[in-house]
């Protein structure tokens, strides 16, 4: 469970990468694809993203549980489109060409299938940017990259911190659930749902109790060693930004402009085939 | 030359309490020196520390009055962040303390505080990675690590900083004795190599005497009881008074009846000078009484040839087996990481062996489930904050009982039974917040013995206790051993523990069980003390180098007349 998602030491040279490059990348990247509707852009973008995942390696059962999870909300925001707004896509292209009646207000119309076919692909545009950039980016430089984008010193060592500790409090956790266990309260499938929810509760008090402690003394040790003196700190982690990441933050800017600029071309962020 | 840390009539109050924890305090530390601060716990020892590394006033604050230089400078004008650049602090919890990632960024965090360019930090860190002996391990996460590795990061981690003091906050609380020795090795070697001073606060006197200090001082109610060498110290009775423990071989030249000479430089076994204490040792050792054998009872938790492993092909466990018997008190000892806590996960069912038999009375306990085991065998673990999940007492206590449908009223007889024999009765409707840590270490313990189990296994019951608390924790376990005839099975790396009060050690090196003997046998053989991260007992060398031809059988005796000498001196105290 504890390697689903996590940062994978690969020697690609996106792996080469400055985390700031990445970052940049991803969120102009899902900025991009948050703002086009435009199905041939998209189209565009799922095959490149396609090709950058491959590039980067990553093996299926880093990523296969959490796709998975994905999959399953995209299903749920499908339907949920159609259940609430079955005529979305009338209202968007203009015309209504039925293809055949449910019952009620429900029709299905190529309109609305083509609307959604857009709200699908844009998952696929994302999904393997996220990915790549969760398994590809070195979590240590991930703090240092943020910071870099401006964002506060304290906010990347948050994560970073989390990062620290969350394996340790893993094992902390285990070692609780199992001492209660033993005290007879029960965690397993046996119990019914209401009474698992209860003895949660067995867990979590001590887990949290325990935590204090190590906050205490994290907290002491953060200072101790001078940590907010200033305004700025440097990062041992930080990657300097090479050729590579020049061109790629320049390729991203232009294929953003160049996107928009095709996507905005008809005045609509939709690219309309039925008229 | 001019003291680089100088207490003038000092005293200290925290702003939440009544009375000072720190009373005129007149203390000087030269450039260079090497000091040991002992004392009780709430003895105001770790006050002292943070009033030298800054925590104090800056975190903890408190009325001052007096003076305090650190460096030649006052504390207060410094800032914490200041005082960060002249005291670096080595802390107890290696885990909290390791902030970083990796190793490498842990040591340069305090230099990425200081907005220090890259280039210059691949540098120090390099520099100072080696100096600790870490370099192979700079790209290692801390999970990968050991507790010894650990404490050298954090080590790393304050010297990059060119500190002139480093202050070490109890470095043996959480390592194997092994580990410790190598620690205390390695301060020694910085101090040599960098002249840099050096402060260790620490209780376990005799593992931190294993390397030379200047000074001892020795810290009572706030006030500075001693400061002296070594060697003054050791032979004179301050130890006793303040309830720290002396080196077992202090206590047994004592026992012999010998006042000791500081002249005799009894600061370390090896080169003390024994000729005046010979021939008292060897008459006491001919009258002391031996061990009396115990009476042979039936079998309680018998393990058959068990293995366990997580993955196929690297077993964690490999073919082990011993016998315990009903009423005994077993020690399994061990380094850390050797296996000692999957056989309790296993003993209580969390895991499943991958191979053999755990037997409870003769009948294999396959079949039952952690739940039912946990009637029988009972796991109390190493801090009471990780078991108490209810605010009052009697909730936490009745918990066990509760859930498992016991009628309220038997309910109510059962938790203050046990809450009598824990002490803890006139304490039954308070919430647990209002509890001392060894108050709270007891309702841990008394939640697992109301359900009337038949073995008691403790992970670490004495971690991180002095002297005193440890003494009380571990007479309260031998209490409910013979009163109630409770199996006690106990989970640790302190040899004091094994040695005093347990009959026999289960001893666990890499997977295999090397040794179950008794405790003076295990301590004062080499092979299997090396192969366990134990340590020798100091007994074994004093008894060599004073030519007694029976080195375990006098540390035997030694136990033998440390346990009654103990009762007498507890019936003295009550009567």
């Amino acid at each position: 469970m504890a390697k689903i998602l996590s940062y994978e030491e690969k020697d690609t040279w996106i792996h080469r990468l400055s985390g700031v490059t990445k970052l940049v990348f991803f969120l102009l990247w899902c900025l991009t694809s948050m703002l086009t509707y435009d199905t041939r852009v998209l189209a565009v973008m799922v095959a490149f993203s396609l090709v950058i995942f491959k590039i980067s390696k990553t093996r299926w059962k880093q990523v296969g549980a959490v796709f998975k999870m994905i999959m399953l909300f995209l299903v749920l925001n499908v339907t949920a489109i159609f259940l609430f707004s079955p005529d979305q896509g009338t209202h968007i292209y203009g015309t209504r060409t039925v293809l055949f009646h449910i019952a009620g207000p429900y029709d299905v119309t190529k309109e609305q299938l083509f609307y959604e076919l857009n709200v699908i692909i844009k998952y696929f545009t994302v999904i393997p940017a996220v990915f790549m950039f969760l398994v590809t980016t070195n979590p240590s430089e991930f703090a240092a990259s943020m910071n870099k984008v401006g964002i506060s010193y304290n906010v990347g060592y948050a994560f970073s911190i989390a990062l620290r500790y969350i394996p340790d409090v893993q094992g902390e956790f285990t070692k609780i659930k199992h001492a209660q266990e033993a005290r007879g309260i029960e965690m397993s499938g046996k119990a019914s749902f209401i009474s698992r929810i209860k003895n949660t509760s067995s867990i979590i008090f001590p887990l949290i109790f325990s935590s204090m402690d190590r906050i205490d003394t994290v907290s002491n040790a953060m200072e101790l060693r001078g940590y907010g003196k200033h305004k700025k700190r440097t990062w041992y982690m930080e990657r300097k930004l090479q050729r590579n990441d020049y061109l790629v933050i320049a390729f991203t800017v232009v294929f953003m402009v160049i996107a928009l600029a095709v996507t905005y071309s008809n005045g609509s962020r939709f690219y309309n085939p039925f008229v | 030359m001019e003291p680089i840390i100088e207490f003038k009539d000092f005293s200290f109050k925290y702003r939440a309490q009544a009375e000072p924890t720190l009373r005129d305090i007149n203390l000087s530390v030269m450039p260079g020196e090497k000091v040991l601060i002992v004392g009780p716990s709430g003895s105001g020892k770790s006050t002292l520390a943070h009033c030298i590394n800054g925590l104090v006033p800056f975190s903890y604050t408190g009325d001052i009055t007096g003076s305090l230089k650190i460096g030649g400078k006052n504390p207060a004008d410094l800032g914490l962040f200041g005082m960060s650049k002249i005291v670096g602090t080595v802390l107890q919890d290696t885990d909290g303390q390791f902030i970083g990632l990796t190793v490498a960024e842990d040591i340069a965090f305090a230099l990425e505080n200081d907005m220090v360019p890259q280039e210059e930090m691949f540098k120090k860190v390099d520099e100072v990675a080696e100096m600790v002996d870490v370099k192979q391990l700079l790209g290692h996460a801390p999970g990968e690590m050991s507790g010894g590795q650990k404490q050298r990061v954090s080590m790393a981690g304050v010297m990059v900083d060119d500190v002139d003091i480093l202050l070490f906050d109890e470095p043996l609380a959480n390592l194997d004795p092994a580990t410790g020795k190598r620690a205390i090795a390695m301060i020694d070697q910085i101090q040599k190599n960098k002249k840099t001073t050096i402060l260790i606060i620490e209780h376990r006197l005799e593992d931190a005497l294993y390397r030379d200090v200047d000074r001892i001082v020795v810290v009572g109610e706030g006030r500075i009881v001693s400061d002296t060498t070594p060697d003054e110290l050791l032979a004179g009775d301050i130890l006793e008074k303040q309830g720290i423990r002396e080196p077992l071989y202090i206590t047994a030249i004592k026992h012999a009846g010998c006042v000791i000479s500081p002249s005799d430089h009894p600061q370390h076994i090896e080169t003390m000078n024994l000729e005046s204490y010979k021939q008292p040792l060897k008459d006491w050792f001919a009258s002391a009484e031996g061990k009396k054998p115990g009476k042979e009872t039936a079998s309680v938790l018998k393990v058959e040839d068990l293995y366990f492993s997580y993955v196929e092909g690297s077993p964690i466990l490999q073919h082990i087996h011993f016998d315990i018997k009903k009423g005994e008190m077993v020690s399994i000892v061990g380094k850390n990481g050797a296996g000692k806590s999957t056989l309790s996960n296993l003993i209580c069912g969390f895991y499943k062996p991958t191979k053999g038999k755990i037997l409870l009375n003769g009948e294999d306990i396959a079949p039952l489930s952690i739940k039912e085991r946990g009637e029988k065998i009972g796991l109390v673990m190493q801090s009471p904050n990780q078991m108490i999940s209810k605010p009052m007492i009697f909730d936490e206590v009745a918990l066990g009982l509760a859930v498992r449908g016991v009628p309220e009223e038997e309910i109510k007889e059962r938790v203050y039974r046990t809450l009598k024999i824990c002490g803890l009765y006139p304490f039954r409707n308070w919430p647990v917040s209002a509890l001392s840590f060894g108050q709270k270490k007891r309702v841990s313990i008394a939640s697992i013995l109301v359900m009337n189990p038949e073995v008691l296994i403790l992970d670490e019951p004495t971690a991180g206790q002095d002297y005193r608390h440890y003494t009380e924790i571990m007479e309260f376990l031998k209490e409910i051993n013979e009163t109630y005839g409770i199996t006690i099975i106990m989970i640790t790396h302190d040899m004091h523990l094994m040695l005093e009060y347990t009959d026999r050690a289960i001893v666990i090196a890499d997977g295999h069980l090397i040794a179950d003997d008794t405790p003076a046998k295990v301590l004062t053989n080499e092979v299997i003390a090396d192969k366990a991260y134990l340590k020798k007992t100091s007994l074994y060398d004093l008894a060599v180098n004073c030519q007694i031809d029976n080195p375990s059988e006098f540390a035997e005796r030694f136990i033998t007349y440390e346990r009654e000498h103990r009762i007498l001196k507890e019936n003295r105290a009550d009567g």
